[in-house]
């Protein structure tokens, strides 16, 4: 009888692990006795660090797209379809284009992370983001023509992809303002929800200071309770009132509500065991990247090394073998601290992260990971 | 482990999650809360016996109780 694995989401996580499930399990497909289907909701794949960079006019939203199909392994069924139910209890999914519910015997949740700015009252209408191509557009055509007032980035809620692009955000935009002599003209001030300026005490003690010299305000226990677009005000829970002239805010970020109705999670995220990356609440279930709960940052580097440990766990179930693989909780972020210089961390569930002085190399060194970026999701990198 | 009588309309169990996790998640659901419902937040990292206070402080809310208990400790937040 042919294994049928069904991963949910073509993004970094879903496709780096049907690449390596083809690999993995080469013989066995080509033997037709596993199927793997990925399906996406588009037919693109979507690179969003790309969208850092949008704002600054240094690189366009289609430098971070490409077909799906082209990055995938031919021995990889990519659907392009959007899974509409889960029924974890009959071991079925169902897509919207089908009729038909659809069996599997593994299912992968790769379905990463929305964005709800509609929960906070204003903010879709007053506030801009980068954290969408449409946002990230909408905001660059701001930056470019703002030459004085006050620049407020907040972040709204947490947890959120890439906890380290508010910070890049703050700092390439005071180091872009200088560069055109505009710093003198524009304010910027970050808030944070919590008591420091990262979710991480290491990274906020490492960025504290460097804010600091850079003049830039920091705001912290800011928790956006709502905006006021005519006004320019943007107002915390904790009573606190901000002007701004241009609002640049991380938008309260959800799962898919398929999660929540499947009762795999809240908030759309899946429960997970951190290290086995296998639902709580069903067999057979894994989920990685952003939809996974596990505490660890929601990046691109923590998808590509989970689904490394997922493709290998299943590939161990398939040939009935025990599964042994785990992640560690492994994650790598370069950091941009300016336009040409950028910081790197590496830390796990156990060690701390430890930031590397800024310099040019480690800057080019992410805009090189960005190029070659390609190769990972290919599975080649 | 239950010293209080106070009814909470709302547990937000936090057991488990890394720091800022538990305070983030007492934020969450006390933005959802009506004015005057308890929220009571279980949460088994140290940390939160400084941050949940300090975030209290901050805002209008009232920190009903706090219960310590060896592997988890509960606090109870009223929204303002
Ligand atoms: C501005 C910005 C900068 C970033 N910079 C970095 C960085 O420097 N380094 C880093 O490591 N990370 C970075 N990230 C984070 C990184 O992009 C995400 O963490 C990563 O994409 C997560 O991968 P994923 O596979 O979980 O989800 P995604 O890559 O988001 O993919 C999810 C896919 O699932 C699809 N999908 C959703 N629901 C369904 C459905 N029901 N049916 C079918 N398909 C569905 C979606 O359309 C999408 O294609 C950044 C993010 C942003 C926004």
């Amino acid at each position: 009888m042919t294994e049928r694995v069904i991963v949910v989401g073509g993004g970094t996580g879903g496709t780096v692990l049907a690449n390596d499930l083809a690999d993995r399990l080469g013989a066995e497909i080509d033997a037709g006795d596993v199927e793997v289907t990925l399906v996406n909701d588009g037919p693109d794949h979507v690179y969003k660090p790309v969208w850092l960079y949008v704002p600054f006019g240094q690189r366009e939203p289609e430098d971070g797209r490409r077909r799906l199909r082209e990055l995938v392994d031919d021995r990889v069924a990519v659907r392009v379809d959007r899974v509409t139910d889960i029924d974890t209890d009959a071991g079925q999914v169902r897509y919207h284009e089908a009729p038909e519910p659809i069996d599997y015997d593994y299912l992968v949740l790769a379905t990463g992370s929305t964005l709800a700015p509609e929960e906070i009252p204003g903010l879709a209408e007053g506030g801009h983001d980068y954290y969408s191509e449409s946002g990230a557009e909408a905001l660059r055509e701001e930056l470019l023509s703002f030459t004085e007032g006050h620049l407020v980035l907040s972040v709204v809620g947490t947890p959120h992809m890439c906890p380290a692009a508010p910070l890049e955000f703050v700092f390439m935009a005071d180091d872009w303002l200088r560069e055109r002599g505009l710093r003198e003209d524009v304010d910027i001030t970050y808030t944070y929800p919590i008591q420091r300026v990262h979710g991480n005490p290491h990274i906020a003690e490492w960025a504290r200071p460097l804010m600091d010299e850079r003049d830039i305000e920091v705001e912290t226990f800011f928790n956006a309770e709502s905006v006021d677009p005519d006004a320019g005000t943007i107002t915390s829970m904790e009573g606190t009132d901000i002007d701004y002239d241009l609002l640049v805010a991380i938008p309260p970020h959800r799962g898919i509500d398929l999660i929540e109705e499947a009762g795999l999670g809240d908030d759309g995220w899946v429960d997970v065991d951190k290290h086995t990356l296998e639902a709580e609440a069903a067999e057979n279930v894994y989920a990685l990247g952003d939809t996974a709960a596990t505490g660890v940052p929601n990046a691109g580097s923590v998808a590509h090394y989970q689904a490394g440990v997922v493709g290998q766990r299943i590939a161990s179930q398939i040939r009935g073998r025990p599964a042994t693989a785990t992640y560690d909780g492994k994650t790598l972020c370069f950091v941009e601290t300016g336009m040409d210089a950028a910081s790197f961390v590496e830390f796990d569930y156990e060690r701390p992260p430890s930031p590397a002085p800024p310099s040019e190399k480690l800057h080019w060194s992410k805009l090189a990971y960005n190029e070659s970026y390609w190769l990972t999701a290919r599975g080649l990198l | 482990m239950s010293q209080t009588d106070i009814e909470p309309e709302t547990t937000v169990d936090a057991r488990g999650a890394a720091c800022p996790g538990p305070l983030m998640d007492l934020i969450g659901a006390v933005r959802g809360a009506e004015s005057g419902a308890v929220v009571r937040l279980l949460s088994d990292t140290e940390r939160s016996l400084t941050d949940v206070p300090e975030w209290v402080e901050e805002t209008d809310n009232e920190l009903l109780a706090t219960e310590e208990g060896d592997d988890h400790h509960a606090f109870y937040v009223e929204k303002a």
